[in-house]
């Protein structure tokens, strides 16, 4: 067992705690499944709680609340226009689901629910998802302007617009594979330091003393990945604004 | 590790569940066994479903529950702030403006004051002058009554000290003429005088 605690893989495993089979379907519910509603409880806990006093002049946490409020419709105002604010409480959903989601992950022995591509994946589609669908509806083939720029030789037109079609597909890739493996990277170099430190330290006095080195790192990045796990729901919400963006107003 | 783990969870379900469930699960985990080698866990297919359907249910629950509760309520909060503050701040404007008009008023009043007291100081400058002038007067007045009495008075003084002057000089000159010349007539004596003294 001594092996499993050095494992930096081990705290991406998931467990089921509750098996649940439907067509074939392994539909169980996990240690996953159990964090997000984890994550969903806190995160609507805390801003319930916290506003519910409605104090014209607010408290600390219910400032905390209405900053991120603020925060998230500044972001989306600026990103998307007066007219982007419709999707105001989904851009406040998803920033507020992976900021907490990430927190939670920070605490020892949690399971870190964006360290799983396909949830990142899924978040990614379901905001690219509503670029398109929000993008035909409200403009209909208009939509399609999104992938010819404007003011572009029409010898070029083909080949610009190969490259809007490809940087447009690659876009859930990129936004759901950049919160994913920050989140598992971060987690694993965490956990390869701290097990250093344990394996150093079952060698003796001078593996205590080379101990030391390791921990000062284990503690200066989770630091740095507290910023990290702010940083990408920062950067999953603001690029979720300009995709908004794009499907309320094809035309660059 | 991981493989006991796998191992583990496959045994339980074979115990509790399915022939189907146990058939996906052999599945999955037959390369673990062959390759004896755990496939890294996010990219483990096999609980892509679970994970999709669990994100699907506890996302959307969050999103219906930020849309109909957490948002609004904090939105109420801050539009109510915001009222508050722009009624405050037409409250202190208006309050400001009715200070200028009290100090305005204050300072007319303060001038009329000013000016009213200017009056009376002169009014009361004015009637003192008024006073002395005809206090003035009246010494005046008095002065020139006793004036012209003593002039009237010296003027008959002079008469009649005039008249006298006559007799004395007639009997003067009588006696000088007889003296000289013998008896003269009073007649011509008087005519004499009075011809010299005119």
């Amino acid at each position: 067992m001594a092996a499993d605690k050095v494992d930096p893989i081990h705290q991406f495993h998931i467990n089921k705690l509750i098996p649940i089979e439907i067509g074939g379907f392994d539909l169980s519910f996990t240690n996953s499944a159990l964090f997000m509603v984890a994550t969903v409880i806190v995160a609507s806990a805390f801003l319930v709680l916290t506003t519910s006093s409605r104090g014209l002049i607010p408290s600390r946490l219910q400032s905390v609340s209405e900053m991120s409020y603020e925060f998230v419709a500044s972001m989306l105002r600026d990103a998307a226009g007066t007219q982007g604010m419709r999707f105001f409480p989904f851009v406040f959903s998803i920033f507020m689901f992976v900021l907490v989601a990430n927190l939670l992950g920070m605490f020892p022995y949690f399971f870190t629910v964006t360290s799983h591509i396909i949830v990142t994946f899924a978040l990614a589609m379901l905001v690219i998802g509503t670029v398109v669908i929000y993008g035909f509806m409200k403009h209909g083939l208009g939509f399609l302007k999104l992938f010819v720029p404007s003011g572009v030789p029409v010898v070029l037109m083909p080949l610009v617009v190969a490259i809007e079609v490809i940087s447009f597909l690659s876009r859930p890739v990129s936004l759901s594979v950049r919160l994913f493996a920050n989140m598992l990277a971060g987690h694993i170099t965490l956990k390869v330091f701290a097990g250093f430190v344990v394996s150093l330290s079952a060698l003796g006095l001078t593996g205590v003393a080379g101990a030391v080195l390791p921990l000062l790192m284990a503690v200066a990045i989770t630091a740095l990945e507290f910023l990290v796990a702010f940083l990408q729901a920062y950067v999953f919400a603001v690029l979720t604004c300009m995709y908004l963006n794009d499907a309320i107003h094809p035309g660059h | 590790m991981f493989v006991t783990y796998a191992f583990a969870q496959e045994s339980n379900h074979a115990d509790g569940e399915s022939a189907a469930e146990g058939v996906t699960h052999t599945e999955t985990g037959v390369p673990h066994e062959g390759g004896h080698e755990a496939t890294f866990p996010p990219f483990d297919p096999a609980t892509y479903p679970s994970q999709i359907l669990w994100l699907a249910v506890t996302f959307g629950l969050f999103y219906l529950f930020m849309k109909r509760v957490a948002l609004p309520r904090i939105s109420g909060t801050l539009e109510i702030r915001r009222d508050r503050v722009a009624q405050d701040l037409d409250q202190a404007a208006r309050m400001k403006e009715e200070a200028d008009e009290a100090i305005a008023a204050y300072e007319q009043e303060l001038a009329q004051a000013r000016n009213k007291a200017g009056g009376i100081g002169q009014e009361a400058r004015d009637a003192a002058k008024a006073e002395a002038d005809a206090e003035r007067a009246e010494v005046e007045g008095k002065l020139d009554e006793q004036l012209a009495k003593s002039e009237a008075r010296i003027g008959a003084i002079k008469a009649e000290a005039m008249k006298d002057v006559g007799t004395i000089a007639e009997d003067t000159a009588a006696a000088i003429v007889e003296q000289l010349v013998g008896k003269a007539t009073k007649a011509d004596i008087a005519a004499a005088v009075k011809s010299v003294s005119q």
